[in-house]
């Protein structure tokens, strides 16, 4: 240790570019993650200009013949455009309000669990599919529903009704792409809502008690309110992804089955498609619409949130 | 009065085990039918009890573990390697936006916190990494684009930035480089949140498909999921796994192609849906997203 030469004043007196020397080593540490953020985050924002280009592999993205908004063109006067994106909203938006209103709700039941094992244990099985990958998933939403060995179709069996071709029937899908989607995240939502109410204070509970409320009310006066700000933080955080579906659970679950895409394509999957397809100019059109609806979005909500509530806005 | 409290305790824990038993069953499905025979759920369907039991299934699973095995190295790799590097990256990049006193600390948030917002997404992406960089088939694809997140990045900044200021300038007054302060003082104290980071990074990786999806041609340098994934959707791809090593025939009719198909399941993800559930604390410790804002 150098305690000799009092560092404290020589930091600031030794500046090399107008900088202490403390400022340069800062710098230095953010260097890696500076740069890869510069590679992989920002270099292909501007690759984002093959949106305007009709992009071939060997002319690469300088060579490549501009355009203009031709791609977007395209893209927005086939019925895909429709389809997707009404997908893609209708499925977010649905899942925001019931993650929000489920999570909350299974939470506040946790918390009136007051054996603590018991807690515990539906702790641990509730994160369970938290831990199952999308395609593992897709499993078991296969072991329900294989028209000829499936055990949904079963139960029907039992009660006389004749089995379901669910893979082929698009109408059906709406529901089960949200039941298992709610099915994987339910659990782990509400326990991150219930850390949130563990930390409400405790003598909020005792003193209304003393007042003589009953469990619906402390319910709907103590922890509903102590939820608001997380339901808040990560409702923002859900608008800001309204237009990116989950590509797994839309990918798995139908198992790319082009019978279900009326109900089942996202702009996420069809993107995706399209890489592989190889239409590599309408397809970055259709990630820029997605990119930059997703941005205002974010923006706008977080704007709302600040009117009503300042303390609550993401920034 | 004392009755009706009863029954509504009741009730609520009634509605959990409901619940737990939806996450349960579906579990219990996948081991059933892994160890039935292949005619029992050709005359049956699954069951939650094999109606003939049968190790067939795992017979041909071990008789050439191979692509398992290839797969289990990948994706160790690209897990533990990606996750610990990935943190180290993020905590030392969240240490500087951390101090007060960093003059860079507001541009550089912001540089950060804007890939948040905006993306170039899957295409320009995809052209980047496998025009220009040339990580297609390659492990690194794993690795280096999904380094950093702003989202985690942000998470553990707000855990420096709770540790008390006076650490940090009694260890400069002693004379401490802020390489030394960072790797002695913070690091050791952030244990809690870089645990929880080190997990969130560790399973999502795990869990990782769609990178092989997109990028990856090269059988042996699938992920576990992604050859799982392989194994629901394509026949052939599973027949290919039941070939003998030494003779590579097929052996076309007797591929138990149903049970072999969640004996995969149960090899592949079994080991860690028994390790996992113990290091949960590590996610809603420290993790409460209130505490991300600022």
């Amino acid at each position: 240790m150098k305690t000799n030469t009092m560092p404290g004043r020589a930091l600031r007196k030794n500046r090399i570019l107008g900088l202490t020397s403390e400022n340069w080593w800062l710098l230095a540490l953010t260097l890696p993650g500076l740069i890869y953020f510069f590679i992989w985050h920002y270099l292909p924002m501007f690759g984002l200009v093959i949106a305007f280009k009709d992009y071939t592999y060997d002319a690469g993205i300088f060579g490549s013949e501009w355009v203009g908004f031709d791609n977007f063109k395209f893209f927005f006067t086939s019925n895909d455009a429709w389809r997707i994106t009404r997908n893609t909203v209708a499925y977010a938006a649905v899942f925001i309000v019931l993650t929000a209103v489920l999570g909350a709700l299974v939470a506040i039941l946790l918390n009136e669990v007051k054996s603590r094992a018991a807690t515990k244990a539906y702790q641990t099985i509730m994160i369970l599919p938290d831990f199952l990958s999308w395609v593992i998933v897709g499993f078991i939403t296969y072991i329900f529903l294989n028209p000829a060995e499936g055990v949904l179709n079963q139960v029907l069996a039992m009660f006389g009704v004749e089995g379901i071709d669910w893979y082929i029937n698009p109408n059906y899908w709406p529901y089960i792409l949200t039941f298992v989607n709610m099915w994987k995240t339910i659990g782990m939502t509400s326990i991150m809502y219930y850390a949130a109410l563990l930390g409400a204070d405790q003598q909020l509970y005792e003193a209304a008690t003393i007042d003589g409320a009953n469990g619906l009310q402390k319910c709907w006066h103590i922890s509903v309110p102590a939820l608001v700000p997380l339901m808040t933080t990560l409702s923002i955080l859900a608008v800001g992804r309204i237009f990116r579906g989950d590509f797994g659970l839309f990918y798995q679950i139908p198992r790319d089955v082009g019978a279900l895409y009326p109900t089942t394509d996202v702009i996420d999957t069809y993107v995706y498609r399209g890489l592989r397809q190889g239409d590599m100019g309408i397809t970055s059109a259709v990630g820029f619409f997605q990119s930059f609806v997703g941005v205002i979005l974010v923006v706008v909500t977080n704007m709302i949130v600040k009117k009503i509530d300042p303390d609550n806005a993401l920034f | 009065m004392r009755k009706k409290f009863f029954n509504y305790r009741l009730i609520i824990n009634l509605f959990f085990i409901l619940m737990c038993v939806t996450f349960i069953v579906p579990m219990l499905y996948v081991i059933s039918i892994s160890f039935s025979s292949n005619a029992s759920i050709d005359a049956s369907g699954y069951s939650l009890i094999p109606t003939e039991w049968s190790l067939d299934a795992y017979r041909y699973v071990f008789r050439n573990p191979e692509q398992v095995l290839n797969s289990y190295k990948t994706t160790i790799f690209a897990s533990v390697v990606g996750s610990f590097l990935s943190v180290f990256v993020m905590a030392l990049m969240a240490y500087p936006l951390s101090r007060p006193n960093f003059v860079f600390k507001k541009p550089i948030t912001f540089f950060v916190f804007f890939t948040m917002l905006f993306g170039g997404g899957l295409i320009p992406s995809y052209i980047l990494n496998t025009q220009y960089l040339g990580l297609a088939n390659s492990i690194w694809i794993y690795i280096l684009p999904g380094l950093a997140s702003a989202w985690h990045i942000i998470i553990i900044r707000t855990f420096f930035q709770q540790l008390p200021p006076a650490l940090v300038e009694a260890a400069k007054i002693d004379g401490a480089r802020e390489m030394r302060v960072f790797f002695t003082i913070i690091l050791p104290l952030s244990k809690p949140v870089l645990a929880s980071v080190l997990f969130m990074m560790l399973t999502a990786k795990w869990n990782d498909w769609q990178t092989s999806l997109i990028y990856i041609r090269d059988e042996t340098l699938y992920t576990l999921q992604y050859t799982l994934q392989k194994v629901l959707n394509e026949v052939e791809f599973l027949k290919n796994l039941a070939k003998s090593g030494e003779f590579n025939v097929t052996i076309n009719a007797d591929v138990p192609t149903e049970p072999m198909r969640f004996a995969l399941v149960i090899v592949a993800a079994g080991p860690m849906l028994v390790v996992f559930p113990f290091f949960q604390k590590y996610f809603s410790k420290g993790l409460t997203v209130g505490a991300v804002k600022g």
